[in-house]
């Protein structure tokens, strides 16, 4: 072997360890992440967390109980608003529609998904808090709700289009209609991918702050129904780590490890499951 | 039938299809030896005591039906079965006398070259084709210089000559098969492995391909697997005739071939399965 | 697909209506208009509230250093450049590590292993943006602050890129922040493309006497590059609009300025921190004049990070001439 054979031998070697080391910190990142969270975030854990309303500015102690109702609130109003017409407008899209139209809902779709949150931020705040002149629960879950819109779009027309031509053919050769056969028959085949795509989806916004800050925009306390602004999670955590008082940030690790570890959760239990049997659509 | 004081070199034919070492007639010198080779893909094995030549500056064709390990062998030859982990080589082969498992894998490959089934040119122009060998080799002399014999050899020359750099892409498949051909050529190597060429192609490409690899032989040792009986009849000097992995039969090509010595040969090369 | 019903051409109306074809149709079309509908109403509503600067500045806006609300003047490029700098520090940090790592996971790793590894990568991308911007504030800030800015200044200090003090915050830190926020989109996008090359580009490379290195380098990832090179737009339009994580730690100040370790603004994060305090409508327009930038970029970025996807994955499963 030849010196230079040899140099290029050495070469490869090097360069193949490198993306190895690449790879190696890329996920290392995540871990690193979770680490930090549980020992900062665990330690602040405390049954006050969940149960008191934050204190005043700076007194030490409290909770963030109005944040996490908020939030649940929040997601479950989105959930109303961005469900139905992803999901119908997903069986249109896999079961009625001809081609032109399918893609011009598509690339509306595929440009909803990619706006900033911020900007969507600002577009619930033209339709939703300018006219009636403040902010509130409703002006929050819209924003969501309209971020959420795109994914369950896309994943129920996969999900349905992946459903087998034998199941729909048996259905209508037994004289079903159209209509009769989606919902009796292909529905019910690929609910559970559509199931797990929106709870991704619901994962996906349970974290978004920026379309928050001026929606919902924030509340020392509880929130009445829905006309009122709330507080929530992520814009909580952001409040209390950019403000000087300590106590707060242990409270903001509290809540980022709350936070995390609900989202987590949800993307390991639907990827596993989407992951299983079901048939993963590339999106 | 035996091995003369130099048994790397001439070596005598056995009349009988039977297990025992293949060797070629005459004083034809081999220049690739395998012998005792099994090869297995994890449990299953693929190959099974595999012995034969491949003769210095001949075309030998490996044929036999789908299934029967003859891409498997050829693969051997230049160790591209490695790129599969869980592929297993037992036995030798050896490249003027050498193993070539001891050998270091890169210096290996580029002595022993390949074209592929389909043709597979790299996204770049003609002339960085060819001249990708002959760079990473750090081969001596102007590229321009090797590019063109390379393509004179390949019978491509007059027709890419003013588009060398073009995309490869923009050829048609018969002239991207005899760039893959003129790729391989130009890292000058010893022996050079073609597995099925001109499957993929027309007949007009493949009756091409097939005169090339006639005047080829002059320049490098060939060893072809085949489908297509009729071409090995065409262009080989030896054929190996291969059925559930196991040597059936190899001798000089007119002699397999009017007078095959195993009655499956026969069954074979008559088309009475395949 | 027109509905399955018998195929008498004229049945009526109402039968059809009663079978509830129709009605299906129509509810599901409503609802897929929808989308379209809204995502239409979105850029006619930043269309609209944004008049105010468009006219007053017209293309000005766009090279106007300036942000002074008491004055009522207002220019964008101190935050078109802090959004451009930490999105070129990002790329710069998060291409080569997420290519190399896609690499790895694509030609090196077994299946499995790199599956798993995928699976991780995955969560990466579902961190949100105030968690990476919690451990902004609280871990790299203050490394940028005692360990990274000496390191770099005292040797460099006089580069105009490394001038001047430091408190942790600034362009180098954001750039850092939303350089990891960024990789698992290189990383995912290139991988899937990389793995889409076909086996025999890798074998003839190999076959020519190529080192495994040189193989992937030269052959593979070169009939990669389109998709490769869609990932990387993917990854600058998601730094382009990120939001909290930048917000926290860039400094807040509208400031142009060549040092990397300089505190600035980027478009998101002004319209998130000022937002809410905006007093007057030619404040609030203007922060919304800078959402509709921001749309824009994205909105092209996007465009073509999925063109250049789509193309590659195709070339993979394609035949030539």
């Amino acid at each position: 072997m030849n010196a230079r054979l040899r140099w290029r031998k050495l070469v490869s070697n090097f360069m193949l360890t490198m993306t190895g080391v690449c790879a190696f910190v890329s996920v290392a990142v995540l871990f690193f992440i979770l680490g930090y969270l549980l020992f900062n975030g665990g330690t602040s854990i405390n049954w006050a967390f969940f149960t008191q309303l934050p204190k005043p500015v700076g007194e030490v102690g409290g909770g963030m109980a109005n944040a996490i109702v908020g939030s649940a609130k929040l997601l479950l109003a989105a959930s109303l608003l961005g469900v139905p017409i992803g999901f119908l407008g997903g069986i249109y899209l896999a079961e009625f529609s001809g081609a032109k139209v399918a893609s011009v809902v598509r690339y509306a779709a595929d440009l909803l998904n990619g706006v900033p949150s911020i900007v969507i931020g600002i577009f619930a705040y033209a339709m939703v808090v300018q006219p009636f002149k403040h902010f509130s629960t409703l002006a929050g879950a819209f924003a969501l709700g309209l971020m959420m819109i795109p994914i369950t779009l896309r994943s129920t027309e996969e999900f349905l289009n992946g459903v087998p031509r034998m199941l729909r053919e048996g259905a209508m050769a037994l004289g079903a209609s159209k209509w009769k056969t989606i919902s009796t028959v292909i529905v019910p085949a690929a609910y559970r991918g559509i199931l797990t795509a929106i709870l991704l989806a619901l994962a996906r916004v349970a974290g978004e702050t920026a379309p928050l800050l001026f929606t919902a925009f924030g509340n020392r306390f509880w929130s009445q129904g829905w006309a009122q602004p709330t507080a929530s999670l992520p814009v909580m955590i952001f409040t209390y780590a950019v403000s000087p008082y300590e106590d707060w940030h242990r409270q903001a690790w509290a809540a980022g490890l709350v936070l995390l570890g609900l989202i987590l959760i949800i993307n390991i239990l639907a990827r596993t499951i989407l992951s299983r049997g079901i048939a993963v659509p590339r999106s | 039938m035996q091995s003369s004081p130099n048994p790397g070199l001439s070596v005598n034919v056995a009349a009988t299809a039977t297990s025992s070492a293949r060797e070629a007639i005459g004083s034809i010198p081999l220049r690739m030896k395998i012998s005792k080779v099994n090869f297995y893909y994890g449990t299953k094995q693929i190959l099974f005591d595999i012995n034969m030549g491949i003769a210095d500056k001949r075309v030998t064709a490996l044929i036999g039906p789908s299934g029967c390990g003859k891409s498997t062998l050829l693969r051997t030859l230049n160790r591209m079965h490695e790129t599969v982990t869980s592929s297993r080589l037992e036995g030798e082969i050896l490249l003027d006398q050498q193993n070539i498992l001891a050998q270091d894998v890169t210096l290996l490959r580029r002595r022993v070259g390949m074209v592929f089934q389909r043709p597979n040119p790299f996204p770049k122009s003609i002339f960085d084709n060819i001249a990708y060998g002959p760079r990473i080799n750090g081969m001596k002399g102007p590229i321009a210089e090797v590019v063109e014999k390379s393509l004179r050899h390949a019978a491509l020359w007059e027709e890419v000559k003013d588009h060398l750099h073009k995309s490869a892409y923009e050829l048609s498949g018969g002239q991207q098969q005899r760039l893959c051909i003129a790729r391989a050529l130009a890292v000058e190597p010893e022996v050079l492995l073609l597995d099925e060429p001109c499957s993929a192609l027309d007949p007009i490409s493949t009756a091409k391909i097939e005169e090339l690899l006639v005047e080829l032989k002059s320049l490098t040792t060939i060893a072809i697997v085949t489908h297509n009986m009729q071409q090995a009849a065409r262009v080989s000097d030896f054929t190996a005739f291969l059925l559930i992995g196991q040597m059936i039969e190899f001798n000089p090509t007119p002699q397999l071939f009017t007078t095959p010595s195993d009655p499956r040969t026969e069954a074979y090369i008559t088309g009475r399965f395949g | 697909m027109p509905s399955a019903g018998p195929v008498t051409g004229s049945r009526s109306f109402l039968a059809k209506l009663r079978d509830g074809d129709e009605i299906a149709r129509l509810v599901t079309f409503v609802f897929a208009a929808t989308v379209v509908l809204i995502t239409v109403l979105l850029v006619y509503e930043l269309w609209i509230n944004s008049t105010l600067p468009r006219h007053k500045f017209g293309l000005h806006f766009f090279v106007t250093q300036v942000w002074d609300p008491v004055m009522d003047e207002f220019g964008a490029l101190p935050f078109v450049y802090g959004t451009l700098v930490t999105s070129a520090v990002a790329l710069m940090i998060a291409v080569p590590l997420g290519i190399g790592a896609s690499i790895f996971l694509a030609e090196l790793a077994p299946p499995r292993i790199s599956d798993t590894l995928q699976f991780f990568i995955d969560l990466l991308a579902a961190v949100p943006s105030v968690i990476y911007g919690l451990l902004g504030v609280f871990i790299v800030v203050p490394l940028i602050r005692t360990v990274i800015y000496p390191a770099i200044n005292k040797p460099l200090g006089s580069l105009p890129i490394f001038k001047g003090p430091s408190y942790g915050v600034g362009f180098l830190t954001a750039g850092i922040v939303l350089a990891i926020m960024v990789i698992p989109y290189i990383i995912s996008v290139s991988r899937e493309v990389l793995l889409s090359v076909p086996r025999d580009q890798r074998e003839a490379a190999l076959a020519l006497g190529s080192t495994r290195w040189e193989s992937t380098w030269k052959v593979v990832v070169p009939f990669a590059r389109t998709g490769i090179m869609g990932s990387i737009f993917l990854a600058l339009a998601r730094a382009l609009g990120e939001t909290m994580a930048v917000t926290m730690v860039i400094g807040n100040t509208p400031k142009i300025a060549a040092s990397l370790f300089a505190p600035g603004y980027s478009i998101a994060a002004v319209i998130a921190n000022e937002f809410t305090e905006a007093t007057g409508e030619l404040y609030t327009q203007s922060l919304i004049a800078l959402g509709l930038v921001l749309f824009l970029l994205t909105f092209v970025l996007n465009g073509l990070a999925r063109l250049l996807i789509v193309v590659t994955t195709q070339k993979g499963s394609g035949v030539s001439a």
